[in-house]
C-alpha cells in the first residue's frame, strides 16, 4: 500500500497528491510516469511524475478528474492509501545541453511541464514558460513556474486573466519578436501539441511532446499505447513518452485516445451509482 | 488386474452452447470415482517412460497408484515433491506431447489420462486442506536469492530454492503475481482463484513476493545483487513484448495485441465491466490472427465477450497450427470459425479510424521451411476482405527488453532472448541464471517450470561452492 501523505486542491478540477513511494522517488526523473491502481477492482492509470522528494521518499502526482478512476482518486484524502503505485516508467526527458527553451503546458499538462522547466532551470538554461487554461480560475502552479523560469506567460481561452488566447499565440509572438530557442517542449492536450508543432515546424525548431495514450501495464507488454512516429510504430510507455513532435502522427493518436469514450461514460454512470450507494454525494 | 479400457474415462465439460457465454471453467474435473477408475488403467511399467516425458519428472506411476487406492492426499504429496503447481499443470500442460505421449497404453488406444488425474489430486487437496500434512520448513541457510518474475518459471525456481533453505524474494512487475497464468491464460481454462491458491502454497514455503517491481526500471539486476545483498538472481521474466504484423492499418481503433486483449479480459477482469473499472471493446465480428494457444484463448474470450462471429485467421493449414489439439477442438465446439491458409495483408477502417475489415489473401502450401513446416505461398489475385470490427494479433511475443537494456554483461540473442545454458540456466553474467520464455521465446508453462527447476538446482550448487 502506498500512503497519500499530502493532498492539495489546485483548482476545481485539478488535485495534487504526494504519495509515499520511496523506491519510485529514488529513481524518478522529469518526463517519467507512474501507474497507479486505487483498489482491487480498479483500473491501472498512468500519471506523469510532477515532482519527487528523494530524501522524503515521496512522489507528487497532479491529476484532473476526467474519468471514473480520477474522480475516485480525488475523493481520497491524506492518510488514505493506494493499492498500487509503480514506477518510474518510461524514458526520462533529455534536458542536458539545452541552452534556451520554451516550455509549454496546456491545462493539466502544466503539471508535467513544471518538472521539466524546473530541471532546465537547475541546469542553467534560459527557460521561457507558456501555460494555457480555459479561464483564470483554472490556472495552476503560477508561483512555482515563476520561480523556475526567466519569463512566464499565462494565457486563458476567455481572457479572464487579461491575457486572451492560446499558447500557440504566445509562442508565435515570442518567435516573431526574434527570440531563438534550441528546443520547444510542449505538454498538454494532443490538439494543443499538434498545433504547437505546426508553429515550430516551418522554423525547424526541435519540438518535444509528451504523449499520454491509453495504456495498461506501462512496461511494453500490451502495446495499447502505440504511437506512429516517423512512420514507425513506437510504444509510448517504453520508447517515450517524449517524442519528436514533428514526427508524431497526431491525428492517429487523437483517434486512438478516443477509443473507450462510450465505456468511459458507462463507467462514470456506474461510478455515480457507487457514490450514491456510499451516501457520499 | 488393470482396467483394460482403450479409452480414457471422459472428462465432464460444460456444454459448448452454454460455456461460450460464460467465463466459468470449461472442463469440470473427475469425480473421485472417475479418478480411481482411470488410475487403474496404469500398467505400472518398470521403466516408467511417462516420467521421462515430464519436464519436472513428476513421479507419475507412484501418484497414480495412490489415486487407485483412494489415497488422494498421498497422491497429491507425491506430485508436490517435484511439481510446485500441480493444479495448473493438470490443466494447461500439453500432456499429449509429454508424459501421455510416452504412455504404453497409448500404443493401442488412449494413454492414461495423467493430466486429468494430476488435476484431480490438486483439486482434491485444495478442497480438503484439513487432510494436508504440514511439511516442515528447512532451516534457513542464510543465503538470499532474488527471482525476477512470478510466472511459472519464477514460482518453480523460488519454491525449489525455499525448500532448500534459501531466503527467496520474487519481484513481480504487475500488481498481481502469476505472470502469464494471471494475465494470459483465461479464467475458463485456468481459474484465477486456483492460481492464487497455488501461489499461496509457494508463499507458505517462505517465499516473499514483491509486486509493482519493474526490473530495469525500479531496480536493476546489479542493484539487486549489490545493494540488496542477494547472492544470486534467477530471471524468469517471460516473453512479454507483443509482435505485430507490420501491415497497413494496424494502429486503427479496434486492433489489439493478444497481450492487451487478454490482459484486459483476464487480469483486469474487463468481462465484469463496469463492476471492474477496465473496459474492453469487442465488435460484433472478430478476427484473431495466429494459430497458437494464445490465439485460441483470445478467440474464445472474444466469443464470451459477446462477439457473434469469431474467426481464427492463420496462414498455414490446420495441421501446422501450434495450438494444442484439445484447444482447437474446444474452440470449434464453441463455434469459432477457422480460416486456414489465409494471410492478412491490411486492416481496413472507416473514416473515423475504426476497423471495418481484415484484407487477406489465400495461401497454398509449398516446400518445407526452416521450421520443417511447409511454407505458405500466396495465391495471386485471391485478395478479399473479411468484415470484422475487431482484430486481435496473436502471432507471438518476444522478451521485454527492459532487463536486457539495463544489465551490462548479460548476453542475449538476436531475438532479445537471454542466452542461458539449457541444463543450468547459467547466463554470461556471474550469479545470474535465467529460464522460461525469456530464454526460449514464447513456449509452454511446463517448459518454463522445468527450466526454473533446473536453475534452482544449479543455483544451489553455485552457492554451495561459494
Amino acid at each position: 500500500m502506498y500512503k497519500i501523505v499530502e493532498k492539495r486542491v489546485l483548482n476545481p478540477e485539478v488535485k495534487l497528491m504526494k504519495i509515499e513511494a520511496p523506491a519510485v522517488a529514488k529513481k524518478a526523473l522529469p518526463g517519467q510516469f507512474i501507474i497507479l491502481r486505487i483498489d482491487e477492482a480498479g483500473e491501472r492509470i498512468p500519471l506523469t511524475v510532477a515532482d519527487y522528494d528523494r530524501e522524503g521518499g515521496t512522489v507528487t502526482i497532479i491529476f484532473q478528474e476526467v474519468g471514473a478512476t480520477t474522480k475516485r482518486l480525488g475523493q481520497l484524502e491524506a492518510g488514505d492509501s493506494l493499492l498500487n503505485f509503480v514506477g518510474p516508467l518510461g524514458v526520462a526527458s533529455h534536458l542536458e545541453g539545452i541552452r534556451r527553451a520554451v516550455v509549454i503546458g496546456g491545462g493539466l499538462g502544466t503539471a508535467i511541464a513544471y518538472p521539466q522547466a524546473k530541471r532546465l532551470h537547475e541546469l542553467g538554461a534560459h527557460v521561457d514558460v507558456i501555460t494555457g487554461f480555459r479561464n483564470q480560475q483554472l490556472v495552476i502552479l503560477e508561483d512555482e513556474l515563476k520561480a523556475c523560469s526567466d519569463r512566464l506567460i499565462v494565457m486563458t481561452d476567455d481572457g479572464s486573466n487579461g491575457n486572451k488566447g492560446f499558447v500557440t499565440h504566445a509562442l508565435q509572438k515570442l518567435l516573431d519578436e526574434g527570440n531563438e530557442y534550441d528546443v520547444v517542449i510542449a505538454i498538454g492536450p494532443m490538439m494543443m501539441m499538434k498545433f504547437v508543432c505546426e508553429v515550430t515546424r516551418p522554423r525547424k525548431i526541435k519540438t518535444i511532446v509528451s504523449m499520454n495514450p491509453i495504456m495498461i501495464d506501462g512496461t511494453g507488454m500490451c502495446g495499447g499505447c502505440r504511437v506512429t512516429v516517423g512512420g514507425e510504430t513506437k510504444f509510448a510507455c517504453v520508447d517515450g513518452p517524449d517524442f519528436d513532435g514533428h514526427l508524431v502522427d497526431f491525428d492517429e493518436a487523437i483517434r486512438r485516445s478516443s477509443m473507450y469514450k462510450s465505456e468511459e461514460r458507462q463507467s462514470m454512470e456506474q461510478h455515480g451509482c457507487r457514490l450514491m450507494a456510499q451516501g457520499k454525494e | 488386474m488393470a482396467n483394460m479400457s482403450l479409452q480414457k474415462v471422459p472428462m465432464p465439460e460444460q456444454d459448448p452452447q452454454v460455456r461460450s457465454h460464460n467465463f466459468s471453467e470449461v472442463a469440470l474435473g473427475y469425480t473421485a470415482q472417475m479418478a480411481q477408475e482411470e488410475a487403474t488403467r496404469c500398467l505400472h511399467c518398470k521403466h516408467k517412460p511417462c516420467v521421462g516425458g515430464c519436464p519436472v519428472n513428476v513421479h507419475i506411476p507412484d501418484f497414480i497408484a495412490h489415486v487407485a487406492k483412494g489415497e488422494f492426499i498421498d497422491a497429491y504429496q507425491e506430485i508436490r515433491q517435484t511439481n510446485s503447481l500441480p493444479a495448473i499443470c493438470g490443466r494447461v500442460c500439453p500432456q499429449e506431447t509429454q508424459c501421455e505421449s510416452k504412455c504404453v497404453r497409448g500404443i493401442k488406444g488412449e494413454p492414461v489420462a495423467i493430466g486429468r488425474l494430476e488435476r484431480f489430486c490438486a483439486d482434491y487437496a485444495m478442497s480438503h486442506p484439513e487432510e494436508l500434512k504440514e511439511l516442515p520448513l528447512p532451516a534457513p541457510n542464510g543465503k538470499k536469492v532474488a527471482v525476477v518474475g512470478s510466472g511459472p518459471a519464477g514460482l518453480t525456481c523460488a519454491g525449489d530454492l525455499a525448500k532448500l533453505g534459501y531466503s527467496v524474494t520474487v519481484f513481480e512487475a504487475l500488481h498481481t503475481p502469476g505472470g502469464v497464468l494471471m494475465y494470459g491464460i483465461p479464467e475458463f481454462r485456468l481459474p484465477k482463484q486456483l492460481v492464487t491458491r497455488e501461489i499461496d502454497t509457494v508463499r507458505k514455503l517462505g517465499v516473499e513476493i514483491e509486486t509493482d517491481m519493474v526490473m530495469g526500471k525500479v531496480l536493476s539486476l546489479d542493484e539487486i545483487m549489490e545493494d540488496g545483498g542477494y547472492d544470486a538472481v534467477f530471471v524468469g521474466s517471460g516473453a512479454g513484448l507483443p509482435s505485430f504484423l507490420h501491415i497497413p492499418g494496424e494502429n486503427l481503433n479496434g486492433v489489439f495485441s493478444a497481450n492487451e486483449f487478454l490482459t484486459r479480459t483476464n487480469l483486469m477482469r474487463a468481462y465484469d465491466f463496469p463492476h471492474s473499472d477496465t473496459p474492453i471493446h469487442v465488435g460484433k465480428d472478430v478476427a484473431v490472427v495466429g494459430g497458437g494457444n494464445v490465439a485460441m484463448d483470445a478467440a474464445r474470450c472474444a466469443k464470451r465477450l459477446g462477439a457473434e462471429h469469431v474467426y481464427i485467421v492463420y496462414r498455414r493449414s490446420e495441421a501446422e497450427m501450434p495450438a494444442r489439439k484439445e484447444e482447437v477442438h474446444h474452440a470449434k465446439e464453441e463455434g469459432i470459425i477457422f480460416k486456414m491458409l489465409t494471410n492478412p495483408t491490411e486492416v481496413v477502417g472507416d473514416d473515423q479510424g475504426w476497423v471495418t475489415g481484415l484484407k487477406c489473401v489465400d495461401m497454398q502450401l509449398g516446400e518445407p521451411d526452416a521450421s520443417g513446416r511447409r511454407r505458405p505461398v500466396e495465391i495471386p489475385g485471391s485478395e478479399k476482405v473479411l468484415e470484422v470490427e475487431t482484430v486481435v494479433i496473436a502471432i507471438g511475443n518476444t522478451p521485454n527488453p527492459l532487463i536486457k537494456n539495463t544489465t551490462p554483461g548479460l548476453d542475449t540473442n538476436q531475438k532479445g532472448c537471454i542466452i542461458a545454458e539449457e541444463e543450468t540456466g547459467k547466463t554470461s553474467k556471474e550469479g545470474v541464471y535465467a529460464g522460461g520464455d525469456v530464454v526460449t521465446g514464447a513456449a509452454t508453462v511446463i517448459l518454463a517450470m522445468g527450466a526454473g527447476k533446473r536453475a534452482a538446482a544449479a543455483i544451489d550448487q553455485y552457492l554451495q561452492g561459494k
